[in-house]
């Protein structure tokens, strides 16, 4: 069994995110109502090979996620992570 | 002097910024390939714009890993002057060198046009040629070109007269107005610490000769020889 990593980067509260913003206007123009925000982000999937654990997996993929996926300055990172078959 | 103008896959400015230097100010230039690291010889380095490793995942985000950009902090530390226009602004901000980060335009619009600048600080090796609160006139070239900041940042470049250059009108009012971009406090340029590393989204290099409607630009290059 391996590990992937499923991250999902988006911009944190209160930094103004131009693209949300704009598909949630296009939503309104399209006539969809009850739309209250958007949220929009980056989607990511690592697969790791199969010398890690999950431990491992873990602080490895909040490594490249602090490091290079995100910039923490504007942006927050969420991941889960999911075992495979190889 | 001798001037370093880095090169990475995508940059675009990188010949226009040679040609200032070599053919208009008749100074020494050379490129540095963004593998290169050796940077010793070098009075000022350049980062150019244009769309480093097109752009991908975030501006300037793969930049930074270039090895050469390990030497650029380094050569920065020791107070050597670097600057980074437009992309290279973005790459200095992703490498720690500057604080904040540049996201998309308000408008979510790829501006192109001539602005209006206020010179905030003019006692840098960067901008000691020109006049506090002169005005400028050089063009943008960007779609992320919004600097963000957090209120602590932003005081602290106030306090510590860090900010270079304001978007302002052609009599140097600053307003929400006359911000092309969205920018915190109308911010276009901004310096480190030691005010050796500035970085801007105008493009200097773009506004240095008769022929191109405006020669305000050339007043940073020339600023450089002048603290030689």
């Amino acid at each position: 069994m391996m590990w992937k990593a499923k991250i999902v980067v988006t911009y944190k509260p209160g930094i103004l995110d131009p693209e949300a913003k704009t598909i949630q206007h296009a939503l309104g123009n399209l006539g969809y109502r009850h739309i209250q925000e958007v949220e929009a982000g980056r989607y990511f999937e690592v697969q790791f090979d199969k010398t890690l654990n999950k431990e491992d997996t873990e602080s490895l993929t909040k490594e490249i996620c602090a490091k290079i996926l995100s910039n923490p300055v504007i942006q927050k990172y969420r991941y889960e992570l999911k075992e495979v078959d190889e | 002097m001798k001037f370093g103008v880095v090169v990475f896959p995508g940059s675009n400015c990188d010949h226009d910024t040679y040609h200032v230097l070599k053919k208009v100010l008749g100074e020494g230039v050379f490129y540095i390939w963004h593998k290169d690291t050796s940077l010793r010889l070098f009075d000022a380095i350049i980062l150019p714009g244009g769309f480093s490793y097109g752009d991908y995942l975030r501006v300037g985000a793969v930049a930074r890993f270039s090895p050469v950009m390990k030497e650029i902090v380094k050569y920065a530390k020791e107070g050597r002057p670097v600057l980074g226009i437009c992309n290279g602004f973005q790459i200095l901000l992703e490498t720690g060198l500057l604080p904040g980060a540049l996201i998309a335009n308000d408008g979510l619009r790829f501006l192109c046009q001539d602005v209006y600048l206020k010179v905030k600080n003019r006692d840098t090796v960067f901008t000691n040629t020109y006049e506090k609160d002169q005005v400028l006139k050089m063009p943008i070239a960007h779609y992320s070109g919004n600097y963000f900041a957090d209120d602590e940042i932003l005081k602290r470049l106030h306090d510590e007269d860090r900010i270079a250059f304001q978007y302002c009108n052609a009599d140097g009012d600053v307003s929400d107005q006359i911000n092309p971009n969205g920018s915190k406090h109308g911010i276009a340029g901004i310096f480190n610490e030691n005010k050796n590393v500035l970085g801007m989204m105008p493009h200097p290099e773009r506004a240095a000769e008769k022929i191109l409607a405006s020669e305000d630009g050339l007043g940073i290059f020339k600023s450089l020889l002048e603290r030689n």
